[in-house]
């Protein structure tokens, strides 16, 4: 187990006085503090602002640094004695059932359908909640946001988690679906729902387009390659002024309509059709559906493939790429239909996203989107449905709603935004994940078929 | 002519500056494989180290001497960012070792993100200027319309860049540490059974690398005169794209690298556009990695099972 081993000498306690033992944890703790306390000066104890002069001013902050490793000491040592006993204890629990079925997969079991079902009657909670449609707009809007990056999730899930291919930019066939979208309806008019599926088939081509020269490269470098492209991707857009309007972006995208309908207050709208008041949600409303079916016809897809030969190739590709190509697998075909599937489930979202934004910048298609969504399917535990959708609302949600908690602002200062430590948490998630639970939190990832009961 | 004298130059400075933190990246991925995706960000978190200290040396305890204020920075930018590298590798790559093939590449990942989010929660996201320490220029050659300079600055970053580079060549060719990282390199495992203490070795290959981006961190503030929180992820790649160009794995490969990018960024922005250079710099990379994965100075790699 990796849990008593990060930093410093790990001795083994078992066997030993408990007095010495406790003796040695301070001293390990200690030493955990002093790197702390090394590795805060400068960056933390001093901080440089710019001054009414015309140089930076730098002000102590020693105490910060005092509390900083205060906290490094007082965590280590608790779990120094607390984990310690638990992993020796659970390791003894593992060897002694070795072989029994993860206990995991239930939880799995039940968390979807509840999930689901909370997803499907999220505007009736909403409005319930909140006492009034418009009022539960927040929550509708946030369910939107989720559901956007589950669907994302699931989208990249199919070439990280499936096909075991790092995408590191992702991002980039979600700005195509986006741009696609702005640029066919804004150029030629067309609706949103000859839009959907040509983004979907635009961001496709595109992961083809990559995907075919770059597949035959290994973990790492094809990894790297896609960061270039969607950085290349978003430095165009950036720069070609004529064609994506640059750094501005495209705005005064049309709108979303009821297939057809306009959600309009005058004649011929949603609402004067369908015999109601107007009222600016029901577009809302529409959205959040919108979004669900694209993630769930994006789960379904994922579902389905895993059962078909294709998606089969995919996981035993993630598995072992030259065991594939012995058995006779073409490993390229295999690869690129996985890239161009989830280039499209990228290319659906993005063109969501610019219909419910009416304005795209090349700023939302950054390097930091590809790891947040990254980190999402590292999360979910890589090829895990569920864990996906949970990690995305944790990963996701929690942050928006930690920003509404007043007494965060009580304990830490007025100043304090919870957001600024999103990201920092994301790294630090990320992290902890490889390290204590690669396969994932909620799930396992393992594959769909296996012979006989030996572990993969 | 003179203008593309004076381009070859500034190309050269930066490419010294690449071929440094390049330098990490090679290393490291020819010791275990992985491509350490945080390095970039140690870069611009060792450049605020040096900019602290900067401040520190200068305006509180006035020092004047310009020669003696770099020398300490560097010194201590080294040694506090060495034990970064070397907790970051202790934190999150080596309980890693033995887990699946990407578990590295995302932890790394993981750290770039901390790393650079951390510096803008405890220093902010504004860009931080410093004063410039050394103006002075050396004219290599003047006529009525160019004038071909070689500023101090620049004369500094091509020379420690030359010096490391030396150094380096003799540490691993010449000492025992460099024997056994050469030996962890071929077969870890069996350098192990030889009685080389494996994990020793690839600790100090991190905390190397990590002193090595202190020192391009220092010679970047010192050249640019600004840095800020995002600034570590751009010449991260575009180091790793020398690291791959001059053969990943190869120390004179990785400086060549780094030299050859940055003349190509310069040559690009004065006679191109300066707004495509960094699309230059990925394309580069992408064609490299399609066409020569091995790299200009690399063994071409054997995949086993």
């Amino acid at each position: 187990m990796a849990t008593g081993s990060t930093i410093g000498a790990v001795a083994p306690t078992v066997g030993r006085g408990s007095g010495a033992a406790f003796a040695e944890m301070l001293k390990d703790s200690a030493l955990f503090a002093l790197v702390t306390l090394g590795l805060s000066i400068p960056v933390v104890a001093y901080r440089t602002d710019l001054g009414q002069g015309t140089g930076l001013e730098l002000t102590g902050r020693w105490g910060v640094v005092a509390g900083l490793c205060l906290a490094v000491f007082v965590l280590r040592l608790g779990q120094r004695m607390i984990l310690g006993e638990v992993s020796r204890r659970r390791e003894a629990h593992r060897i002694a059932t070795a072989g029994a079925p993860p206990v995991v997969g239930r939880a799995g079991r039940v968390l979807g359908p509840l999930t689901l079902a909370v997803a499907l009657t999220l505007p009736l909670l909403a409005a319930l909640g909140s006492g009034g449609l418009s009022e539960g707009r927040y929550w509708i809007d946030l369910g939107i946001l989720i559901l956007t990056y589950v669907m994302l999730g699931w989208g990249l899930n199919i070439v990280v988690g499936l096909a075991g291919l790092l995408d590191l930019g992702y991002v980039a066939f979600y700005a195509v679906g986006a741009y696609s979208y702005a640029l066919l309806s804004t150029v030629f008019g067309l609706s949103f729902w000859i839009c959907l599926p040509l983004a979907g088939l635009f961001a496709a081509a595109f992961g083809v387009l990559l995907g075919f020269p770059v597949l035959r490269l290994r973990g790492d470098y094809l990894a790297i390659v896609t960061l270039a492209f969607g950085e290349i991707i978003r430095l165009v857009l950036i720069n070609w002024v004529d064609f994506s309007g640059g750094a501005a972006g495209l705005s005064s995208i049309p709108r979303a309509s009821f297939f057809g309908i306009p959600f309009t207050a005058g004649e011929g709208g949603f609402a004067q059709t369908f015999g109601l008041t107007f009222n600016p949600i029901h577009r809302i409303i529409f959205l959040y559906y919108l979004i669900l079916a694209l993630a769930l016809i994006t789960n379904l897809v994922t579902l389905r493939m895993r059962r078909l030969p294709l998606g089969r190739a995919w996981e035993a590709l993630r598995e072992d790429e030259i065991a594939c190509r012995s058995l006779g697998i073409d490993t390229t075909m295999t690869k690129l239909t996985a890239f161009a599937l989830g280039a499209m489930f990228a290319g659906f979202a993005g063109s969501f996203f610019a219909v419910r934004q009416g304005f795209v910048s090349p700023e939302s298609f950054n390097f930091l989107e590809s790891a947040i969504i990254l980190a999402i399917v590292v999360l979910g535990g890589m090829g895990s449905q569920v864990g996906v959708a949970i990690a995305a609302i944790v990963m996701v949600g929690a942050p928006e709603l930690l920003r509404n908690l007043s007494f965060l602002k009580a304990v830490f200062g007025e100043g304090f935004d919870p957001n600024e430590y999103r990201l920092l948490l994301f790294g630090l998630a990320m992290v902890c994940m490889m390290v204590w639970r690669p396969r994932g939190l909620i799930s396992e990832r393992s594959p769909s078929v296996r012979l006989g009961g030996r572990g993969a | 002519m003179e203008f593309f004298a004076q381009q070859f130059i500034n190309g050269l400075t930066l490419g010294s500056i690449y071929g440094l933190i390049a330098l990490g990246y090679t290393m490291v991925f020819g010791i275990i494989g992985m491509v350490n995706f945080a390095h970039g960000d140690v870069f611009m978190l060792s450049s605020f180290i040096a900019l602290i200290f900067f401040l520190i040396l200068t305006s509180w305890l006035g020092l004047t001497s310009v020669a003696l204020v770099f020398l300490i920075v560097l010194v201590l930018a080294m040694i506090l960012t060495a034990l970064w590298g070397w907790a970051i590798e202790r934190v999150a790559y080596r309980p890693l070792r033995g887990s699946f093939r990407l578990a590295p590449l995302i932890s790394a990942i993981g750290v770039s993100i901390f790393l650079s989010n951390f510096v803008q929660v405890v220093q902010g996201a504004r860009n931080k200027p410093v004063p410039p320490l050394v103006r002075d220029v050396i004219v290599l050659y003047q006529n009525e319309q160019y004038t071909v300079t070689l500023s101090y600055k620049q004369a500094i970053i091509m020379t420690t860049t030359a010096l490391l580079l030396a150094g380096f060549w003799y540490l691993v060719q010449r000492t025992s540490f460099g024997r056994a990282q050469r030996a962890c390199e071929q077969d870890r495992r069996m350098a192990a059974l030889l009685g080389i203490n494996v994990d020793r070795t690839i600790s100090l290959t991190f905390v190397l690398g990590a002193a090595l981006a202190a020192v391009a961190g220092t010679l970047y503030l010192l050249y640019y005169g600004v840095v800020s929180f995002s600034d570590g992820f751009v010449p991260g790649v575009k180091a790793f794209t020398a690291a791959v160009l001059g053969g990943i794995g190869s120390l004179p490969g990785a400086v060549l690298g780094g030299l050859i990018i940055g003349l190509i960024e310069t040559f690009w922005s004065a006679y191109f556009s300066i707004e495509y250079k960094d699309v230059a710099a990925f394309l580069i990379l992408i064609v490299v990695l399609i066409f020569k994965p091995s790299g200009i100075l690399g063994r071409p790699e054997v995949e086993k099972v």
